[in-house]
């Protein structure tokens, strides 16, 4: 694991692009070829199912170090990590040099963790703290929580093992998609010439489009761009190919098993077909809100109930591969007509229906009706634009509705991980109901760093009481909510849960008297699909 | 109360004088030269002789300034005091005090690592000590300082054998020159200092520490640096100074840089720990030389180190003072 922590302190310790790029291929080069599919595979941004829990770290660094519970919380808080808490406190045994164990061999080892009693795998893994260096007992840890993280992108990875195998990088993003075994034989596939047997059940990388910031006129004329409506559902890739059919989501997992009624439709497909699409909640020919599609995923066991109930439904959007050939460099005007003419014959998906013959402005309309559609807003592909890999700038481009937002009361704090560790960071928000607060939403990102130290000072200074690493704060400072949808919510307090919210900037201007009501929120649960009008925002003015 | 806090700074009353006043004071005795514990505007200070140039050279040539020797007992008032040596910086003491019998010991800031620029931390007995804290946490815990400085120097020669230059922050007093008189074991090359580190550089030499030779940062040709070592301040970060050292690599040397999300947070490419606080072990270990039966803490964390040693039976508290968390 020597060249794999130092792999990982190189890269770490540096932000030139270039260095971490030559320490990868540095590390690529040198590693057993098993070695080195682990690290592509923690790499590339994939974990271990956590084996060991925090609680379970915690109790047994209390017992190794001998410190005050309260003492280790409050250390803990100012690491703001726990595994770096253990590699800070624990000793290690000086003159014991560990012998270097392969990184495929430390996994292995750690998965054999769980055959052992509570008693047996705290000794085992108070052993290795004592006898691995801080740094080697850090990615242990981060191993055991399953909780690795590495400070590289998905792009720079890639790029390092198109280097190091020769092949170009879509390629290599084409074998890194999708589920597989770390171990020689998967290094092996990576080298091997294109076109092999194992990438036939994995999907293309997905072509991501960036936000659109700018003003709409400044693309040009509506015409040079295929507009459609942007669905809010699982956006997926659906890979016919060999007699079988896979679901890929975009957050490249395989959900096959998710959609039984879809993989039945989808063999009535053409061999060796490649679509990208959304699924969506579906009933009476119309989409339904997302929240659906959420409950129905979250089923462990799907049973003829809930396939009743939930109906789904894909709506095809673009052509990625046809009749085994991929297709992906041509124009997504010519895809779209091979799309086409495949659907009409097996209607057994929805054509992503194109928004024509608009201007601008009435495609802003459009856009501000998004909500009574259930879609998230518009989006923008220049005609004559490839599927590329990744994020793409100027030819895609996703014009969201502008998000809710309500103005919420700061309750509590505490501090966040990796670059903000010792700063109080993650922070809860409340609003008003009646004469008490109830908190409705956590979010942590949103403020400059200027001001992230600020109200970092305010809450240290303004604390009311602690429970572990969480500060109460006085129900004083404003800030103002923005987020993407708000359910109804039996598990939350409030009664209400809000999708992805963030911080969209701080009110100095406002006391906390002048926050949002609950009553405002749930007003917002009735701006449902059929009677909400654009404007759509918890704000009194 | 041998001495109190007071708005102005530690008081001893029974002496009618103040330990390092953050007000102006008719009589003040300065544990050392940093600047959140010399400041300018009282009408006497007393210091350790070898931090005379120093604080001449921060408060004024004409400073109406007293020096003593380490271990050198004199009188002021009903109090005998004497400075003992903290091994912080250039000439940084504890102040010790006695009257009928009862001693108190002000530790200013030390630490208990060897550094070849000062003498060593005495370790006194006294009835109170009142200690500082800054580092007052389990997870400060200081390397060896003979590797971290391995550390710096391996640094340094990867950047040079891409010919980048390594600019390396430093507090410009103490730390600094340490850095300077500990790379010696590795080379006898010379480095090129900020203008702020220059003149305390110069006083560590006519003090007789053994350094690396070193010249200003004058030149404005990027290749004149190329490899080279720069030593500058932290506030010299990301101003205009820095643009004739191009793409070089950034090193900062504190305690703080123990934690890797303070490491990331200051954006530096390299954190190294080092520190002339004392760590968590040193304080604890300070404590119980002591043979003090109370403990009273300045700087920093001193509330965890009071509730710690409260649980360990000793009787602890905290005192409110104005210093910084600064090295
Ligand atoms: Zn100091
Ligand atoms: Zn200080």
């Amino acid at each position: 694991m020597r060249a794999f922590s130092e792999l990982f302190e190189n890269l770490d310790t540096t932000t030139s692009t270039n260095e971490k790029l030559a320490a990868l291929t540095r590390y690529f080069r040198a590693a057993e070829p098993s070695d080195a599919a682990w690290a592509a595979y923690f790499l590339s941004g994939r974990r271990l199912k956590r084996l060991i829990g925090g609680a379970m770290l915690r109790r047994w660094l209390l017992e190794e170090t001998g410190l005050p519970e309260w003492l280790l919380e409050e250390t803990y808080a100012e690491v703001g990590d726990l595994a770096e808490t253990v590699a800070l406190l624990v000793d290690n045994v000086q003159g014991h040099v560990q012998e270097d164990v392969p990184l495929e061999e430390w996994i292995e080892r750690l998965l054999n963790l769980r055959d052992l009693s509570d008693v047996q795998q705290r000794e085992q893994v108070a052993r290795w703290w004592h006898e691995l260096d801080a740094r080697g007992c850090f990615l242990l840890n981060k191993l055991l929580t399953g909780e690795l993280r590495v400070g590289v992108s998905a792009g720079l990875v890639e790029r390092a093992l198109a280097q190091v195998t020769g092949h170009s990088r879509p390629v290599i993003a084409h074998r890194l998609m999708g589920t597989w075994q770390p171990s020689a034989s998967f290094w092996r596939f990576l080298h091997s010439e294109a076109d092999a047997a194992g990438d036939r059940t994995r999907p293309y990388p997905f072509c991501l489009a960036s936000p659109l910031e700018a003003n709409p006129e400044s693309l040009g004329i509506p015409s040079d761009w295929l507009i459609e409506w942007k669905w809010d559902g699982i956006r997926a890739q659906i890979i016919r190919r060999a007699g079988s059919v896979h679901i890929w989501s975009r957050g490249e997992e395989l959900m096959t098993d998710r959609f039984p009624e879809l993989v039945e439709q989808a063999l009535q497909l053409p061999p060796d077909t490649v679509i990208d699409g959304e699924i969506v909640a579906w009933r009476e020919g119309r989409v339904r809100p997302f929240g659906e599609l959420q409950q129905r995923i979250g089923r462990k066991k799907l049973n003829a109930k809930i396939l009743a109930d939930t109906p789904v439904h894909i709506i095809a959007y673009d052509l990625l591969e046809q009749s085994g050939e991929d297709i992906r460099s041509l124009p997504i005007s010519d895809r779209r007509q091979r799309l086409e003419a495949m659907l009409t014959d097996r209607p057994w998906a929805t054509l992503s229906p194109q928004i024509k013959d608009a201007s601008w402005q009435e495609l802003k309309q459009h856009r501000d009706a998004s909500r009574s559609r259930c879609v998230e807003g518009l989006m923008l592909k220049r005609l004559d634009s490839a599927y590329g890999s990744g994020r793409q700038r100027g030819t895609w481009w996703k014009w969201k509705i502008d998000p809710y937002s309500f103005d919420g009361v700061l309750m509590y704090a505490q501090p966040g991980r990796g670059r903000r560790a010792n700063l109080l960071t993650d922070y809860t928000f409340a609003v008003r109901d009646g004469e008490t607060l109830v908190p409705v939403a956590k979010a942590y990102s949103g403020l400059t760093d200027e001001e992230i130290s600020r109200v970092d000072r305010w809450i240290r200074q303004n604390t009311i009481e602690r429970f572990g690493p969480v500060r109460s704060v006085k129900p004083q400072l404003v800030f103002e909510i923005a987020f993407e949808a708000i359910n109804e919510s039996k598990r939350h307090k409030s009664g209400v849960a809000v999708r992805f919210p963030r911080i969209a900037r701080w009110r100095i201007d406002k006391p906390a008297s002048e926050a949002n009501t609950i009553d405002d929120l749930r007003g917002l649960l009735r701006v449902g699909p059929a009677e909400s009008q654009g404007e759509a925002s918890a704000n009194a003015g | 109360m041998l001495i109190t806090a007071t708005e102005k700074g530690l008081h001893c009353p029974a002496g009618d004088f103040y330990i390092d006043p953050w007000l102006p004071v008719p009589r003040a005795v300065l544990t050392h030269a940093h600047g959140d514990h010399a400041r300018a505007g009282s009408e006497q200070y007393f210091a350790e002789c070898s931090s005379e140039g120093v604080l001449r050279q921060r408060l004024g040539a004409e400073l109406s300034l007293v020096t003593k020797r380490y271990g050198e007992r004199f009188q002021l008032g009903a109090a005998e005091v004497s400075l003992h040596a903290a091994g912080h910086v250039l000439g940084s003491a504890q102040i010790r005090v006695r009257v009928d019998n009862e001693t108190w010991v002000v530790t200013g800031d030390y630490k208990r690592a060897p550094d070849p620029t000062c003498a060593p931390f005495e370790p006194v007995v006294c009835d109170v000590l009142i200690s500082e804290a800054t580092f007052a946490l389990p997870c400060y815990r200081w390397p060896e300082t003979r590797e971290v400085i391995a550390e710096i120097w391996r640094w340094w020669q990867s950047n040079r054998e891409q010919s980048r230059a390594s600019v390396l922050f430093c507090y410009a007093f103490g730390k600094a020159q340490r850095v300077l008189a500990e790379l010696m074991a590795h080379t006898s090359e010379s480095v090129f200092l900020h203008g702020a580190v220059l003149p305390l550089v110069e006083e560590y030499r006519r003090a007789g520490i053994a350094m690396l030779p070193a010249e200003p940062v004058v030149r404005e040709k990027r290749a004149d640096y190329r490899g080279a070592l720069i030593i500058a301040p932290p506030s010299a970060a990301g101003t205009p100074w820095m643009r004739r050292f191009a793409d070089a690599s950034t090193g900062f040397c504190s305690g703080w840089m123990r934690i890797r999300g303070a490491r990331r947070r200051r954006g530096y490419d390299r954190g190294f720990v080092l520190s002339d606080h004392a760590d968590w072990p040193a304080l604890i270990h300070t404590v119980a030389e002591s043979h003090a039966k109370k403990i009273l803490l300045t700087h920093g964390y001193s509330d965890a180190l009071v509730r710690f040693l409260r649980e360990q039976g000793v009787d602890a508290a905290a005192l409110r003072t104005a210093y910084g968390e600064e090295e």
